[in-house]
Parts: structure tokens; C-alpha cells; sequence
């Protein structure tokens, strides 16, 4: 299936290298325009209440400040994800619903009047009682956030395959256990920002966003705006890990102050209020029941989820799903039922990030099948090879999963981690063990209704085909994902890779792409450049069989041609065109493009992407369809300190099937960031609140840990030869997400493993480690 | 201490002279302006970035007198008559640093924006320690959050360039 390419599988270096490495790159927040105002929310300081009256009246007086609004300026139309789940305004209409809400919004000349402006305006409440856990939320008679959700209950999820009670009471081993997850955060470092400005009925906004299309899809709708009278532009973005996909009040503030001041508006968050924004990981209460075989093989799984999810809905209806609907991707699981609920709180919101629903599940499977492993006396790499998913097969929910080799990931982790010579042989505060994971490489359907293609590419050679234009809205958040685009489309038209150049970032000049979400850009945007390509290779093949016709250097009818020269018998490589069967008659891709802009005029590629119908049919079956699947294990081996319960990992292996990989470099780079992300969730990160008032507490770096420099683990990230996907671009699949999801089930099995106490809540912090420990001794077992 | 005017309100403006890349700048600014912010806001040296603005994150690191600084969390009035070496001045013309040419060959990066700061911590210490150890190089960048790559290609890209000077 591997053929030998000119740049897919190569680690170029990044297109954004000089940019980012000299300072050049430019960020939302780094850009000026002449007369350009600041602007911030304003928000509310209670968790839940009725806004009785706002007093702006101090506030406007002060020198420097150009306008102030809230609700009774702006449209009153709700946004979410899903329709049926609108719930959220660009400013409380009526109540607030957490401590942090957005009320109004202040532009002034500058920032230091910006934050004089927010001290002077006065809100005045009717304090309504609010709930902060989903236990409060669910208690009859507890405080409603919205009218809309009776009971605070936002979602509801029952999926039923196969009959898990007569499974179960056949099982040889039936085992509960309880998990706990916690409410973390993207952490991202470049606050997010809007600025905005209009000419004439047309306004232009720049966005620290994930998707330029979503962001002016639901502007557009909230606003009433034609998509084509609102550009939404974007620059470099600092990360985003999920945090950057819905829009913000930042965006709609902006494009709204601009108009009425008519000046350039910036409006950012300071960092304290990135996390009050939220739309981090959902806190997960987990309840797992597992009946097996004696050889470990699962005969039926219930799980039963609640999400905790703050004040408004957003992807977390997406999360909800995504919490239950890949396991069976993972594990060929016939009797698999899942039960979800998802309440809201007077909390900021929670959200997609990083791996979406789906870690903290894995955290709880993967340590509660070592359990049972454990109860039978199977080893975990066993019990994972028993049940692991084989490729070219369909799962219990209907989902068609093409290559999949899970089982060679367990092995090949096993094997480079020395696990047989360690699991079981380690001394006493030395741990071992294994997670596996996965994920969608994209999504089957669009954020909403719509029957476009999910990604538009478009190639276009500028005149003296001195340079390629590769066109597409896919969002590079650091992944990289406009240098592998660029290195697909060079590999499909044969021209250098080095010549290319993204056009992107803009929804008036690039095309349609849905963005950088559920680890869909290689595959998607990268088949639909791919395809553009091809089409460009294909222009400068035939126009280059005309032009070696008309020069005589081709001897036509004889030998190899027994008839005319045609396209055909021309190849394209790296910027050569060339007969096949005589290389050394060769044209340059550069004269060739040249000669067709003479004749023809402009030379484009044109490509598209849709994955079509994706399979299962039950309700909700859209969330977890995917026209590929990637799989991967790690393994972690950790020193826990038996006195003080510091956790020290101390070496970590990551076996990732991901089919072909585009640019190695890059590749592991996503590997190494997931598996930082993900050690930094079990073992230190929690967003915290005082359980009073909802207030946040720790929005800041120094009280929201993450880990540094001197606490991450060497990576050694790996990859399975022959993995190749039939429905990606090349072969490919994904890697940035399903790379963070096995990570707390293999360091929270390595923490067992050492300390013999098996840990149920996260993070797992040396503090709980530690009293974990005391009560072990105390107990004296 | 520097001279100042004092505004219609009563506020005191210093007028101070940094050297800033070599070149030395003279502002007008109130005491309570921050570093970054006249790097960023009078200068146009966008490199450095604003994150945290608390001392956590470190994207706003630059050299003061050779030693890397949180620009956040030092006032400019106490840089007056300092050097300050930006991420922009630290190549030399068209030449990149041996660490901004490690950086990319390790794709030591990857959304940039911690990049500018981290950058500059690695030189700060090649500067002072030209053959550190791994441990030596993760202690001297354990000030800079970055939360894209784990730091993984960052520890190497910094060890090879102290290999190479």
C-alpha cells in the first residue's frame, strides 16, 4: 500500500517556523488598527439571581468611554449547538446564571478606562438561591436554572444494545465501581480576543477561534447578518484544545460596538476570565459494571454517567454522548448499555476539550477493567487483547470501522515498555500500567443541519507558476495542520512543497472548512486539497502533452508511444514533468503553468470532502460516527513516595494506530502534548470554586497547576508500520485527541499498581495519595 | 530618579531611556506602566506576549541586563538606563540563533505563543551555562508554561543547540 513520496512522510519543518520563532507571528491581540477602542464584559458577581437594574449612568460620564450595552441593546436570539438546546444569549436577558455571566459589555479609549468604567456600573440583583454540584441540581426542589430543563435536567441518554442483564448472570465475574472525574481546563496560553471593524453594511472580525465558519455561522444567525456581510479573519491562534469552538461574548460584542461606535473594537479576556468563559472537561460521576468470561473476554458492560455542566449547554450536549458512544469502538462489546444525564449548575459552563467526553470514561474503564482482571487473575495487556476491536468490522451501535489495530498497539507497548520483566516484579512504590484509547478522525455531521460539504479546498498557480496557493479554512492551532495540508496538495500536483503557500484564516478569500474540532482537518480538509491538487496535476499534464507534441521531441509511434503522446504517459514529481518511460524528456511544472495562464487564463484545482452516510440508526448515533478510527495504548511506569504520596512518572510509551503518518515530526509532537495534557489532568489540574458562592478560585497558573517542565516524563511515542486507513487522504488518521485519552487510565494504573490502593477520584493529588496511604496503614491490611 | 510632568489630573509622567535591542528609546509613562505593556503597546515589539499577567506563565520573558524577566511584572520606570533584548533582537540580520534554528529543526513549538519567552529563558541560560544538563535546562525553563508540547522537543531542541555552540 506505501509508495515512495516526495514529501508524505516527510518532517519538513513547520511553514510557521520563522514566523514563530522570531516573534513575527501575529495573534489576535497583536493586532492595531488606527482608532481602535478596547473593550470588556461586564459580569456578574452573583451565581444565580434576577437582574433588577443596571446603572451605567456613573460609568458613561467618565472621559474616554465610547459606549456601553447590555441586553436591551443587542439581539435577543439564543445560540448553542444544538437547536433544541439554544439556551444561551449574547447578555442575561433576565437572570444570571453564574457567578461570571455575561450582563453588558464597556468600549473605551483605552484599557485602564475600560476596567475604571467596570467599577462604576451598578447591578442590582434579587439573590435566587444556586446549586453548584449536580447532586444539589438534581435534589427535588432545588433551584431552576432555566424553565427549559425541569429539574435542572439538561440531557438524557439511554442506549441499549443486546440484553446486558441475561449476559450478566451468566458472566464467571461481575464487578461494580465508582468513579469520580473532575472539571479541568484548556489552559491554553493566548487569551482569547475579537476585534472587529466595519466598512459601510460590511463588518470584518478577527477571532482567537477554532473555526472561522462556525463563528460566522452563528454571528450571522444571532445578528441577523448575510454570511457574505460579515468576514470573520483570523491570525495565528495561541492553542485552543476545544476552548476556542463555541463563540464567545467577545465575538458579538465586538462586531456589535464597532458598529455603534463606529471604530475599530478590540475585546479580550484577561486570564482570569478565560476560565470563567469554561467550556473545559465536564466533572464525570461514573458508576462501570463488567461481567466476563474466566478468560477476561466481556460479556455485557453498563455504564452510567452524569455530567456536571454548569450553566449553559453548548458542545456539552456533544460531550454527553461522546462520554458513552466509543467505547464499543474500542472494545468489541455485544451487551453494552449506556445511561447519561447531564444537569446544569450556577457554574461556568463545561464543554469539549481535548479528547471530548471521552478521557475521563477511559480513565474509569481502564482502571476498573484491571480490577476485574485483577479479581480473575488475568494480566491488563491480556484482558485488553481479549477484548480489543479488530479493523474492518461494524460495532454493536452500527458504526463501520475500517483499519484498527488495537491489538498491535498493546503489543508493541508491551514489548518497547519491558512490561513482562515489571508488571507484578516492581518493589514496593514502583508502578506499571496500561490505557487504552482512541478516537474519531472527524466527525460524520456538521455542528448543525446543513447539506454542505464538510471541508472546500482549492488550488490556484499564481501566473508565472513560480508558486502554489493552497486555499483552505482549516484552523491551525499549532497542530500543524497547514504545513500537512500543504504537503498532501504538493505530493498530488508534483510541484515543491517549499513554493506552496496557505491561504487561509478568511472566510471571503480561503473556503469552507468547518475547522479544527473532533481531529477532523488532516483527514477531512486534507482530502478535499488533495483532491484540488490532483486536479492542478492533472491541467498541467495534459497541458504539457500538448506542448511536448508541438516542440517534435517526442518520437511518436515508435517504441514505448506506439500511437501519440498522452497525459497519460506523463508524470509530475517536485516540480518536473516527465514521460514515464524516458524521464530525461522533461518539462518544468513552472513553464508548463506559464504556458496555461497564456492560454487559459488562471489555473485552479478545485476538491471537496463529505463523508457521507455514516451508519447507526439509533437516536444520538451521529455523535461517535466517523469515516475513520484511530486506536493507541500507552503505558506509564511511576514512583510513588510511600511517606508522602508525590507521584513522580518516570517514564511513559505511547503506541498510536494512525495509519499514515504525513509528517512524523509534528506527529509526535501531538503525542507528547496529548499525553501532557493528560497526565496534568490525573495527577494536578482542578478547576476550583467556593461552594458558597460559586466564585472561582483559581484562574490563574500558580493555583491551576499545570505541569512544568521539570514534572513531564520522557514520551516515547511510537507507530504501527503497516497501519494504513482506506478512508483517509494517504491512508491517514487521527492523533491529537485519541493520544490524550488513554493517558489517565495508564498513569492512574501505574499509581496502583505502586501503592497498591486503587485511586477513584481525580486528580489523584499527593495529598489523596497520602491519606489514602495513612488509612491503608491504620486499617493495617 | 527620572524627570516627569505631572498631567492636568495630577498624575506623574516619568520620561525614561531603555536600550531595547541595541537601539535606545525614549517614553513618556506613568509609573504604574508595565514592561510589556511599553514593549507591546509604545514599541511594537508584539514577540512578547501577554498571558498571564501575573509572573506564571512566562510568555512575556525578556532579557534585562542579560538575566530573563517576567515583562509582566516589571515596571518600566525601573528599566530606565537598562538593556532589554527582546525575541526580536536576538538574531543577527537575516541569521536566526542557534536556539531559534534547534527550535525549528525539533519543531520545538507548535501554536508559538509561549515560543518568544521560551526562547529567551533558553538563551539566558546557554548564556550563563553553555553546556547544561537536561535537568539543568528543564529547571531553567520550569518558569514558562507551554501547554502544546509537553516540553519534549523544547528540552532537546535547547540541548542540541548547546551542543552546537
Amino acid at each position: 500500500m506505501k509508495q515512495d513520496y516526495s514529501y508524505v512522510g516527510h518532517s519538513v519543518d513547520r511553514n510557521d517556523s520563522y514566523a514563530k520563532t522570531t516573534g513575527h507571528a501575529q495573534y489576535t491581540a497583536d493586532l492595531k488598527f488606527p482608532g481602535m477602542l478596547y473593550g470588556k464584559l461586564i459580569r456578574s458577581t452573583i451565581a444565580h439571581g434576577r437582574i433588577k437594574s443596571i446603572d451605567t449612568s456613573e460609568a458613561e460620564k467618565l472621559n474616554g468611554v465610547k459606549a456601553i450595552i447590555t441586553a436591551k441593546d443587542v439581539p435577543s436570539m439564543k445560540y448553542g449547538l444544538s437547536p433544541a438546546r439554544f439556551d444561551e444569549n449574547i447578555f442575561c436577558i433576565d437572570k444570571v446564571r453564574y457567578n461570571g455571566d455575561k450582563i453588558g459589555a464597556v468600549c473605551a479609549v483605552d484599557e485602564e478606562t475600560v476596567y475604571k468604567a467596570l467599577k462604576l456600573i451598578k447591578v442590582e440583583y434579587e439573590e435566587l438561591p444556586a446549586v453548584f454540584t449536580w447532586q444539589d441540581a438534581a435534589k427535588e426542589g432545588a433551584p431552576q436554572i432555566f424553565d427549559e430543563y425541569p429539574n435542572n435536567l439538561n440531557t438524557e441518554i439511554h442506549h441499549h444494545f443486546g440484553d446486558c442483564d441475561a449476559a450478566l448472570k451468566d458472566a464467571h465475574y461481575v464487578r461494580t465501581d465508582k468513579f469520580q472525574g473532575q472539571r479541568t481546563y484548556h489552559a491554553f496560553i493566548e487569551n482569547h480576543c475579537s476585534t472587529a471593524y466595519w466598512d459601510g453594511d460590511r463588518a470584518f472580525l478577527y477571532s482567537s477561534c477554532q473555526s472561522v465558519h462556525y463563528v460566522q455561522y452563528h454571528l450571522c444567525r444571532v445578528l441577523g447578518m448575510k454570511m457574505g456581510n460579515l468576514t470573520v479573519r483570523q491570525t495565528n491562534v495561541g492553542a485552543g484544545f476545544g476552548g476556542k469552538l463555541d463563540p464567545t461574548g467577545l465575538d458579538f460584542t465586538a462586531v456589535i460596538l464597532s458598529k455603534i461606535t463606529g471604530q475599530p473594537v478590540k475585546m479580550w479576556y484577561d486570564h482570569n476570565e478565560t476560565f470563567l468563559n469554561g467550556r473545559g472537561r465536564h466533572p464525570i460521576t461514573m458508576e462501570l459494571t463488567t461481567g466476563v468470561d474466566k478468560n477476561g473476554k466481556i460479556l455485557a458492560h453498563k455504564f452510567d454517567a452524569v455530567l456536571e455542566g454548569g450553566a449553559y449547554t453548548g458542545l456539552g450536549i456533544a460531550s454527553s454522548y461522546y462520554a458513552g458512544s466509543l467505547l464499543g469502538v474500542l472494545y468489541e462489546i455485544e451487551n453494552y448499555k449506556f445511561d447519561c444525564r447531564r444537569f446544569v449548575t450556577n457554574l461556568p459552563p463545561c464543554g469539549a476539550q481535548r479528547g471530548h467526553g471521552q478521557p475521563q470514561p477511559r480513565f474509569a474503564f481502564e482502571h476498573h477493567i484491571d480490577l476485574v482482571g485483577e479479581a480473575i487473575g488475568v494480566d491488563p495487556i491480556e484482558m485488553r487483547l481479549v477484548n480489543a476491536r479488530k479493523g474492518n468490522s461494524i460495532t454493536t451501535a452500527g458504526y463501520e470501522v475500517k483499519s484498527y489495530n488495537l491489538v498491535g498497539a498493546n503489543k508493541m507497548a508491551r514489548d518497547a515498555s519491558g512490561w513482562t520483566d515489571k508488571k507484578g516484579k516492581l518493589p514496593v512504590g514502583r508502578g506499571i500500567g496500561v490505557g487504552n484509547g482512541g478516537f474519531v478522525t472527524g466527525a460524520g455531521f456538521c455542528q448543525y443541519r446543513t447539506d454542505y460539504p464538510h471541508s472546500i479546498g482549492m488550488v490556484k498557480i499564481f501566473d508565472d507558476g513560480s508558486k502554489a496557493y493552497v486555499y483552505s479554512n482549516a484552523v491551525d492551532i499549532g497542530q500543524g495542520s497547514d504545513t500537512v495540508l500543504m504537503q498532501m496538495a504538493a505530493e498530488a500536483m508534483g510541484y515543491p512543497y517549499e513554493r506552496c503557500q496557505m491561504i487561509t484564516g478568511d472566510t471571503d478569500l480561503s473556503t469552507l472548512d468547518f475547522g479544527a474540532y473532533a481531529s477532523r482537518q488532516t483527514l477531512m480538509a486534507g482530502w478535499a486539497v488533495k483532491r484540488a491538487a490532483a486536479e492542478v496535476k492533472k491541467k498541467i499534464l495534459a497541458k504539457a502533452c500538448e506542448m511536448l507534441r508541438a516542440s517534435g521531441r517526442v518520437k511518436e509511434g515508435y517504441g514505448y508511444l506506439d500511437g501519440p503522446l498522452t497525459p497519460e504517459d506523463l508524470d509530475c514529481v517536485e516540480g518536473i514533468v516527465f514521460i514515464k518511460q524516458e524521464p530525461a524528456v522533461k518539462l518544468t511544472f513552472e513553464e508548463v503553468a506559464r504556458k496555461y495562464f497564456v492560454d487559459h487564463g488562471v489555473l485552479l484545482g478545485r476538491g471537496w470532502y463529505h463523508p457521507g452516510k455514516l451508519g447507526g440508526n439509533h437516536k444520538g448515533a451521529a455523535v461517535g460516527t466517523s469515516p475513520a478510527y484511530s486506536s493507541a495504548t500507552q503505558v506509564a511506569e511511576v514512583q510513588v513516595d510511600m511517606e508522602t504520596g508525590q507521584i513522580e512518572c518516570v517514564d511513559t510509551w505511547d503506541v498510536h494506530d494512525s495509519g499514515t503518518i504525513i509528517n512524523p515530526k509534528l506527529f509526535h509532537g501531538q503525542v507528547h502534548g496529548a499525553f501532557y495534557m493528560g497526565v496534568g489532568e490525573t495527577i494536578w489540574e482542578e478547576v476550583k470554586f467556593d461552594m458558597k458562592t460559586g466564585k472561582l478560585l483559581n484562574g490563574n497558573f500558580s493555583e491551576y497547576r499545570l505541569p512544568t517542565a521539570l514534572d513531564m516524563p520522557p514520551v516515547e511515542s511510537l507507530t504501527l508500520d503497516d497501519s494504513y486507513e482506506p478512508n483517509g487522504p494517504y491512508g491517514l488518521k487521527e492523533v491529537g485527541e485519541g493520544a490524550t485519552t488513554p493517558t489517565m487510565g495508564a498513569v492512574a494504573n501505574a499509581i496502583y499498581d505502586a501503592m497498591g490502593v486503587s485511586m477513584t477520584e481525580l486528580p489523584i493529588t499527593y495529598e489523596k495519595v497520602w491519606r489514602a496511604l495513612r488509612d491503608k496503614k491504620a486499617s493495617g491490611k | 530618579m527620572s524627570s516627569f510632568v505631572v498631567d492636568k489630573n495630577g498624575i506623574k509622567r516619568y520620561a525614561i531611556t531603555m536600550n531595547v535591542n541595541g537601539s535606545d528609546y525614549t517614553k513618556v509613562i506613568k509609573a504604574n506602566t508595565l514592561l510589556v505593556d511599553l514593549l507591546r503597546g509604545d514599541l511594537d515589539l508584539i514577540g512578547t506576549k501577554k498571558g498571564c499577567e501575573l509572573g506564571d506563565c512566562g510568555c512575556c520573558t525578556v532579557m534585562l541586563d542579560g538575566k530573563s524577566v517576567n515583562a509582566c511584572l516589571l515596571l518600566a520606570v525601573d528599566c530606565d538606563g537598562r538593556e532589554i533584548t527582546t525575541i526580536e533582537g536576538i538574531q543577527d540580520g537575516e541569521d536566526l540563533d542557534i536556539v531559534q534554528e534547534k527550535f525549528i529543526e525539533h519543531a520545538g513549538f507548535q501554536c508559538g505563543f509561549c515560543t518568544p519567552g521560551m526562547i529567551i529563558s533558553s538563551k539566558a541560560l546557554l548564556n550563563e551555562t553553555p553546556n547544561p544538563t537536561e535537568y539543568e535546562v528543564r529547571e531553567a525553563i520550569a518558569g514558562n508554561l507551554c501547554r502544546c508540547t509537553g516540553y519534549v522537543n523544547i528540552v532537546k531542541a535547547v540541548l542540541d543547540a548547546a551542543e552546537d555552540l
